[in-house]
């Protein structure tokens, strides 16, 4: 582990160095050096222009808010590797002072305090974390509830993202369930409620907190995690700790969690009361334009699979052999299978599967088509889990655009 | 190498190690600069005080282009929900600018 720490660090300083030699050539020699930040990405819907802009720690990514930052990953990341790169992960913040400041999370003055319905409370530093839980680590995604929102027919507001804004990478931590049975979680406990060090503005706006019921809370597979992919946390997603809830969307994954409570009710906060909610039926969804009667808080992630190694438009030879790959993944029951469509979903074709990482993880696939004569095509990638869930053909709707997972339609031309 | 050369050369890497110590502390925890601004118009002094004191002009301008209803339910939301200083005589008047600037006409009814 020490191994790899000081490898990870010798890379970002190299990064560093690049970054401040070419911005000191930028400097001296007074040009324009294209490093990104004058780029722009198009995401193809209305208002989709996006610029490309370098955050601490990241790559260019596409910009969709400043305050709170809110960045999505190109997409063209995702054909890089299954695990996405720290600097190109995803980053979505809801509350105005956000990402909290560097005073409120160096190590000296960090802690993690648990109470409410417990046993004893607890006040806990990172260190503490390392050297007095079982160390532990799983491989998932994380992902916005609103992924995908911008493609939503009709459109609704809300942060307006093309499916960029996931990811899966390598957490290590400790499992929640060590930390609250230290504190000894009290007999009428219901829920737990987590907050994290970021803030609103206004006193009347609400903060930004979650819950899970304690059944989910002490199931040994949420983590309490301070690494992705072997390097700490960035900054802008959570360090030095944040919540990992495997299976369910990046609205729980509170990020620079500092706030655990036990209580014995459920929570009535407004970010589970009255924003993150679902129609409460089987699709999540209701007619478009239209409201639900019931709704239930946003939960597990429903499958969805990508065509990574084509990008719209893509211009592709007539009758040869065209390799193709993607990925797909689920809420945690793991992909059963997919298939892939040439013809716009008329015929389809199993694809074999990667190897698999966790049943929480990406799950690649490749395999191969051979378009038949000159002309534009539709390709589309359809998962199964192992749940049985399938991807629908036609978009589901629902007034908050969460949960987009139609079979995405990638268009390219054979000459 | 020219004696001459090598003291450059050293300055130069001397500088050069100065500009990552400098970058790496402050890239770390340091935003870029917010340059987003709202649309010229009418109203928009007013919005300024009424919207940017939460979030960026991005928040507005990467929206759909929403009708009317859609704004009005916005602005309704951020006062309801999100607590923000709109004041009941400032609705109109805001609703118009975001309209102005950021929708698109209602449908005709059928």
């Amino acid at each position: 582990m020490n191994h790899r720490g000081h490898r990870s660090l010798q890379r970002s300083s190299r990064r560093e160095f690049l970054g401040a030699a070419l911005a000191l050539g930028g400097i001296l020699g007074g040009a324009r050096l294209g490093l990104g930040a004058d780029e722009v990405a198009q995401l193809p819907f209305e208002n989709g222009e996006r610029p490309l802009v370098a955050y601490p720690q990241k790559r260019p990514l596409l910009r969709l808010t400043t305050r709170p930052p809110q960045l999505e990953t190109p997409f063209s990341v995702f054909n890089e590797s299954l695990l996405t790169p720290n600097d190109a992960f995803f980053v979505r913040y809801h509350l105005t002072n956000s990402p909290p400041p560097e005073e409120k999370l160096a190590p000296e003055t960090f802690r993690l305090r648990i109470s409410g319905t417990v046993g004893k409370e607890l006040s806990l530093s990172v260190a503490d974390l390392k050297s007095q839980f079982e160390t532990v680590e799983v491989t998932a995604v994380n992902q916005c509830s609103g992924n995908g929102r911008g493609l939503f027919q009709p459109r609704m507001p809300g942060g307006q993202s093309g499916n960029g804004m996931m990811g899966n990478a390598r957490w290590r931590g400790v499992r929640l369930k060590d930390v609250l049975n230290r504190a000894g979680v009290g007999a009428g406990a219901r829920q737990v409620t987590f907050n994290g060090l970021d803030s609103p503005l206004l006193p009347q706006t609400p903060d930004f907190v979650k819950a899970l019921d304690v059944d989910q809370a002490l199931d040994g597979e949420v983590l309490l995690a301070y690494e992705m992919n072997g390097e700490e946390l960035p900054w802008l997603n959570g360090y030095p700790l944040r919540l990992v809830v495997p299976g369910y969307y990046g609205t729980y994954w509170i990020k620079h969690l500092n706030d655990i409570k036990v209580i014995d009710d459920v929570f009535k906060g407004f970010w589970m009361s009255t924003a993150y909610r679902i129609p409460d039926n089987p699709c999540a969804c209701v007619p478009p334009g239209t409201k639900p009667s019931q709704t239930v808080p946003i939960n597990r992630l429903n499958v969805r699979s990508f065509i990574t190694s084509l990008a719209d438009g893509a211009k592709v030879r007539v009758n040869e052999r065209l390799r193709l790959r993607g990925f797909a993944f689920d809420g945690g029951s793991g992909i059963k299978e997919v298939v892939l469509s040439s013809d716009n979903g008329s015929t389809w074709v199993p694809m074999d599967l990667g190897e698999d990482k966790g049943k929480y993880a990406f799950r690649e696939w490749t395999g191969s088509i051979q378009l038949p004569k000159a002309g534009a095509y539709v390709v589309k990638a359809r998962a199964t889990s192992h749940s049985g869930q399938t991807q629908p053909l036609d978009p589901s709707w629902n007034p908050s655009g969460y949960m987009r997972n139609v079979v995405e339609a990638v268009n390219i031309n054979a000459a | 190498m020219n004696p001459v050369y090598q003291k450059y050369l050293l300055v130069v890497v001397l500088i050069l190690f100065a500009a990552v110590g400098v970058k790496a502390a402050e890239r770390r925890f340091k935003l870029p600069p917010e340059t987003a601004e709202l649309k010229p118009g009418p109203g928009r002094d007013a919005a300024k005080v009424s919207c940017l004191l939460c979030h960026s002009a991005d928040y507005i301008s990467t929206q759909p282009k929403l009708e009317k209803s859609g704004w009005i339910a916005e602005v309704q939301k951020m006062r309801e929900k999100y607590g923000a200083p709109i004041s009941t005589n400032q609705v109109d008047s805001l609703v118009e600018y975001l309209v102005t600037n950021y929708g698109k006409p209602a449908k005709p009814s059928p």
